[in-house]
C-alpha cells in the first residue's frame, strides 16, 4: 500500500505546478499596478482649473472640493487614445446617472483640452490642471486614463487603470456604488 | 581621408549613446547629493516598463519621477528613507526592486530557500537508500539465462 501511495507524489507535484500556473495566467495584466493608494484617503493637492491663459489668476482647488459625495475622478489628456474612447461612457454616466466626475487634464496643453471638451462635450463637473503631471505623482498616476472613485469622505474606493466602459461600470464601478449607499444608510458605519 | 570617415565614424557611435540615455540637467548643491540623486533613480523601477530603473526610462512617468525625486532631495532636503517611502507610498511595491518581507511576500522570500530544502530532502533520501542484497546463487544463474536468450 505504502509503495502504491509513493506512485502518486509525481501526480500530485503536476498539480501543484499546473495549479501555479492557471492562477499565474488567471493574474491581471502585469501592468496592471495594484493601486497603492486604495481605501486611502485621496491626498491633498492644491491645482488650477483647466484654463487657456496661464497668466490668469485662477482659484487653486484643494481637497475638499471632492468631499460630500461619491466622485468619480477622471485623469485624462488629449493625447491619449484611450480618452477618446471611454469618452462616451463618461458622457454617459454624466447624463444618466447622478455620480459627480470630475477630471485631471494630465500633462497636456490647455488649449486642445479645451477645444476637446467644447468638440467630443464635457462631462465633468469641474476639471483640474494638471500640466506637469504633478499632482499625478501625487496620486501614483503613471498613464491616462486612471480613474479613482471618492465616497463622500475623500476615500478612494476603487481605482481604475485603463478606460471606463459600459462593462466595467456594470461590474465593477455600479457594485462599489452599491456598497457605498449601503454604508451611507448606516450612520456611524462610514465615518 | 580615412582618419576623417574614422573620426565621424566615432563621433556617430558617441552621439548614438548619447541619444540612447535620458539626460536631464539638474543642479545640485553638492556632489553628495548628486551621488544620492543617481543612487536612488537607479534604485527603483520605472512603473510604467516593465524593466527598466527610473536612471534608464525615457517614459515620461520616468521624466517625472526623476524630477520628484530631485526635488524631494534639493528643495525639501529628504532622506533617501523619506523618498522611498514618497514613492512607495503613491506608486506601491511595485516600484520596489528590493520588495519588503511581509506575510504576502513571504514566498518570493522563503521560496527559494523552501525548495533547496525540498532539493536536499530529496537527494538524501536517493543517496540514503540500502544497497540492494547481493543475489542467490540460482537467481544469478537464472539471470545469466534470461541475459543468454536469444
Amino acid at each position: 500500500m505504502k509503495r502504491n501511495a509513493r506512485l502518486y507524489v509525481p501526480l500530485a507535484v503536476f498539480v501543484v505546478i499546473v495549479g501555479f500556473g492557471y492562477a499565474g495566467f488567471e493574474l491581471n495584466d502585469p501592468r496592471q499596478l495594484p493601486s497603492a493608494l486604495l481605501e486611502k484617503p485621496f491626498p491633498e493637492f492644491s491645482a488650477p482649473l483647466l484654463a487657456e491663459a496661464p497668466g490668469q489668476q485662477q482659484a487653486l482647488v484643494t481637497r475638499e472640493a471632492l468631499l460630500g459625495a461619491p466622485v468619480l475622478v477622471n485623469v485624462w489628456a488629449t493625447w491619449c487614445v484611450t480618452c477618446k474612447a471611454e469618452h462616451a461612457e463618461l458622457m454617459r454616466i454624466a447624463r444618466e446617472t447622478g455620480l459627480r466626475i470630475v477630471g485631471v487634464n494630465y500633462k497636456d496643453s490647455p488649449r486642445a483640452a479645451l477645444r476637446w471638451l467644447a468638440d467630443y462635450g464635457d462631462p465633468y463637473e469641474f476639471t483640474l490642471q494638471d500640466s506637469d503631471g504633478s499632482l499625478g505623482v501625487e496620486l501614483g498616476v503613471y498613464g491616462a486614463p486612471e480613474s479613482f472613485l471618492l465616497d463622500a469622505n475623500g476615500i478612494i474606493v476603487y481605482k481604475r487603470v485603463g478606460d471606463i466602459n459600459p462593462v466595467i461600470w456594470e461590474r465593477e464601478i455600479l457594485p462599489v456604488l452599491g456598497r457605498l449607499e449601503v454604508l451611507m444608510l448606516q450612520p456611524g458605519v462610514n465615518t | 581621408m580615412i582618419v576623417r570617415c574614422l573620426g565621424a565614424l566615432v563621433l556617430l557611435a558617441g552621439s548614438a549613446v548619447w541619444a540612447a540615455t535620458p539626460v536631464d540637467v539638474y543642479q545640485f548643491p553638492d556632489a553628495d547629493t548628486e551621488a544620492r540623486y543617481r543612487g536612488l533613480i537607479a534604485e527603483f523601477r520605472c512603473p510604467l516598463c516593465l524593466n527598466t530603473n527610473l536612471a534608464g526610462s525615457d517614459a515620461p512617468i520616468a521624466q517625472d519621477l526623476r524630477r520628484t525625486v530631485h526635488r524631494l532631495l534639493v528643495q525639501d532636503g529628504a532622506s533617501d528613507a523619506a523618498v522611498r517611502h514618497f514613492l512607495q507610498e503613491r506608486y506601491g511595491d511595485f516600484v520596489l526592486y528590493d520588495p519588503p518581507l511581509r506575510w504576502d511576500t513571504a514566498l518570493l522570500w522563503l521560496g527559494p530557500a523552501l525548495f533547496l530544502a525540498l532539493g536536499v530532502w530529496a537527494l538524501l533520501r536517493v543517496l540514503r537508500q540500502p544497497a540492494l542484497p547481493p543475489l542467490e546463487p540460482e537467481q544469478r544463474d537464472e539471470l545469466q539465462r534470461l541475459l543468454d536468450e536469444p
